[in-house]
């Protein structure tokens, strides 16, 4: 027999069970475009918050009082002693992969103007923060060397806040009051919109750090330091360099641990890298436990047709085909169904995954590996369920396939 | 090889036993058969003596539990199952009792089925098919499904197939089993004629007005073979559509 009439007759059987294909193909179809689906989902959320963290400054870094075993970002900043403003002034003399050095400080407060209030968060940074954050002014300017020597009560606000607070008025000139101190708004910082965390980067009041210092904080330490490297290669010379000037400063002994931790963005890129990793993962194990279900649709239904294709296998043995013949018409069948069962999956997944980066605001990832796998898979799930029925029956006697119910 | 003399089907000393233990049935006890060429043989006995099984193992769908099956002196238990296949695709017709067509599937395809086994090229396998499709008398229905077609159709239908490799030996069991006396004698008028034709014919049946049709009868009773000879001589009222009688070669 030749191949060509194989395949013939493979899609003549096919086509002759119109509905029985496509209900076979349907587990297959769902569960490949679920794979892809889910992994480009979560993919696209990892390079989102990935993508963010760079946002915040791909060369920056942290500095906080408290050892590096501490928890990341947080941990207890009383342990330890706070910095001083001579070791900002420091690390930028000193450190030469150092760019740009700030000061932090940060509270929530109620922030009022006229008979509007909006409770927000005030920061209290030197100039060289809108360095390092990379952010500047979409109206009237950010603060400067000069608002921080005279601890000037000038702020910069969120284009949040300005919504709220100001909404069609010039908020320029105008006085706002914060935490019982009266500034003057100098200018309204471009907007940065939600972050994926859900947090709005536009909801803040900015404020002199010295003005912080002394109106709110009521002390000049230091809390946390922020950083910038002069390049990203230069981020761990930078970090080296800040670390050696701290212990030097700090008096911490040779053999000591560090009572302050120096962390990058990249830290913190694979701490999210590792949680939206799992996230990715936990999507992905749904999406194929989606695919194995859909396998064992395709097995019921070859099991369910198992009678009728055993008895058709009789005829087609009694008429002179070999078992050869049976297993190739079969083999040509499954992989037919299996893989026009992925393409068709991978078409809905990909259209899927683009519906879904739309809805979500994220970027749009094609998950190769994750296709190939999942195609793969389909097309083995349906050439073992479909092929191994037939197998078997292709090695019984023509009589007994004839016979069988 | 086998000698010239070799009839074109043999059965020595064949038993048949399915199943095993207390449960054991016993189809066939030791059945001597021979089938020459152009012989058309009816074989007769009661349901149940074993005369489907029988045919099974001439078929070479079955094999016997001991005992051989000869095909012209070759003996059918050394060969190869693509060897056997290829034996039941190009020399031996099969036409079952329960017609054993492939369902949502046309008449012409039905037909065609053994030839695209055969490797038989797509124009000439449609041209065969139609041929022996036209010769069963049912040409114009050759896109019909089996569904669609009544009992006696359907039965030429699995003639033509059986017909359309020009096979050297047709097997019938009874291929009138499940059809009124009419169709039944339209069936048997077609057998008898391949008959004439040369064709070889073994039938299985429990009709002694089927029989009649065929100029040797053998009879089985509980497995074993108790009569073989040519037909008894007819009743007076003799079925209209009876052949006349030739006397066994
Ligand atoms: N697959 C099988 N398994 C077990 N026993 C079987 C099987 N096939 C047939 N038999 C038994 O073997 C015996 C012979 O069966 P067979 O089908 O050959 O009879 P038959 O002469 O063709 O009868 P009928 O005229 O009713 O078709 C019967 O007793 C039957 O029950
Ligand atoms: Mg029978």
């Amino acid at each position: 027999m030749k191949l060509r009439d194989t395949i013939s007759v493979a899609l003549t059987a096919l086509a002759r069970n119109k509905m029985r294909s496509l209900l076979t193909t349907l587990g297959v179809v769902i569960g490949v475009a679920a794979v892809i689906m889910m992994q480009a989902l979560g993919m696209g959320a990892t390079d989102r918050v990935t993508g963010e963290i760079a946002g915040m400054g791909s060369n920056m870094l942290i500095v906080t009082p408290g050892g590096a075993h501490r928890q990341p970002f947080g941990g207890s900043l009383l342990s330890a002693p706070l910095f001083e403003e001579r070791d900002l002034v420091a690390i930028k003399d000193e450190c030469a992969a150092v760019r740009y050095a700030a000061a932090t400080n940060t509270r929530s407060v109620n922030a009022v103007y006229g008979e509007k209030s909006r409770s927000t968060s005030l920061f209290g940074v030197t100039p060289e923060w809108f360095e390092i954050r990379e952010w500047g002014a979409a109206k009237g300017r950010i603060l400067d060397e000069e608002d921080e020597q005279q601890a000037g009560k000038r702020c910069v606000i969120g284009e949040s806040v300005r919504r709220d607070l100001f909404g069609d008025q010039d908020p320029i000139g105008a006085d706002l009051r914060v935490h019982d101190l009266s500034c003057e708004v100098i200018g309204v910082l471009s907007e940065k919109g939600t972050s994926t965390f859900g947090s709005d980067q536009d909801d803040l009041v900015i404020l002199p750090y010295s003005t912080f210092s002394r109106r709110i904080a009521g002390s000049d330490a230091i809390g946390i330091m922020q950083i910038s490297a002069r390049s990203e290669d230069r981020i761990d010379e930078a970090k080296e360099q800040i670390e050696a000037l701290l212990r030097q400063r700090r008096h911490v002994l040779a053999g000591e641990d560090d009572d302050f931790s120096v962390r990058d963005m990249r830290e913190l890129q694979k701490v999210m890298g590792t949680v939206t990793g799992v996230l990715t993962t936990l999507l992905a194990s749904v999406a194929a436990i989606s695919l194995l279900v859909g396998g064992i649709g395709i097995m019921n239904i070859m099991l369910v047709s198992v009678t009728e294709r055993t008895r058709e296998i009789g005829i087609r043995m009694a008429v002179g085909a070999r078992s050869g013949d049976i297993l190739q018409q079969f083999l040509i069948e499954a992989i037919t169904l299996a893989a026009s069962g992925g393409v068709i999956g991978i078409l809905l997944g990909l259209a899927g995954a683009a519906g879904l980066a739309q809805a979500f605001d994220l970027p749009l990832r094609v998950p190769l590996a994750g296709t190939g796998v999942a195609f793969a898979f389909a097309v083995a799930v349906g050439v073992v369920f479909g092929v191994f029925p037939a197998r078997k029956a292709a090695h019984l006697r023509p009589i007994d396939a004839l016979r069988f119910e | 090889m086998a000698e010239a003399a070799a009839p074109l089907l043999e059965l020595r000393a064949v038993t048949k036993v399915y199943g095993a233990g207390e449960a054991a049935v016993h189809a066939l006890r030791g059945i001597d058969l021979k089938i020459e060429r152009g012989e058309f043989v009816a074989i007769l006995g009661t349901s149940g003596c074993g005369k489907s099984t029988a045919m099974n193992i001439l078929g070479a769908l079955d094999v016997p539990t001991s005992g051989h099956f000869y095909i012209e002196g070759v003996a059918v238990e050394a060969l190869h199952a693509d060897v056997l296949a290829a034996l039941r695709n190009r020399r031996i017709g099969f036409i079952f009792q329960g017609f054993n067509l492939l369902r949502r599937t046309s008449a012409l395809d039905n037909v065609e089925l053994p030839l695209i086994y055969a490797g038989v090229p797509r124009r000439e396998r449609r041209r065969r098919a139609l041929e022996a499709i036209a010769a069963v008398g049912l040409g114009g229905r050759e896109g019909a499904r089996p569904s669609q077609l009544s009992g006696g159709q359907q039965q030429r239908v699995a003639v033509a197939r059986a017909l359309v490799t020009r096979p050297e030996v047709i097997l019938a069991d009874e291929p009138t089993g499940n059809l009124d006396s009419r169709t039944s004698r339209e069936i048997m008028d077609l057998l008898a004629e391949l008959h004439r034709a040369g064709q070889t014919i073994v039938m299985v049946t429990h009709d002694h007005d089927i029989a009649a049709y065929a100029p040797r009868h053998v009879t089985f009773r509980d497995g074993q073979v108790i009569a073989d000879g040519p037909r008894p001589a007819p009743p007076a009222e003799a079925p209209a559509g009876a052949p006349p009688q030739e006397a066994h070669a």
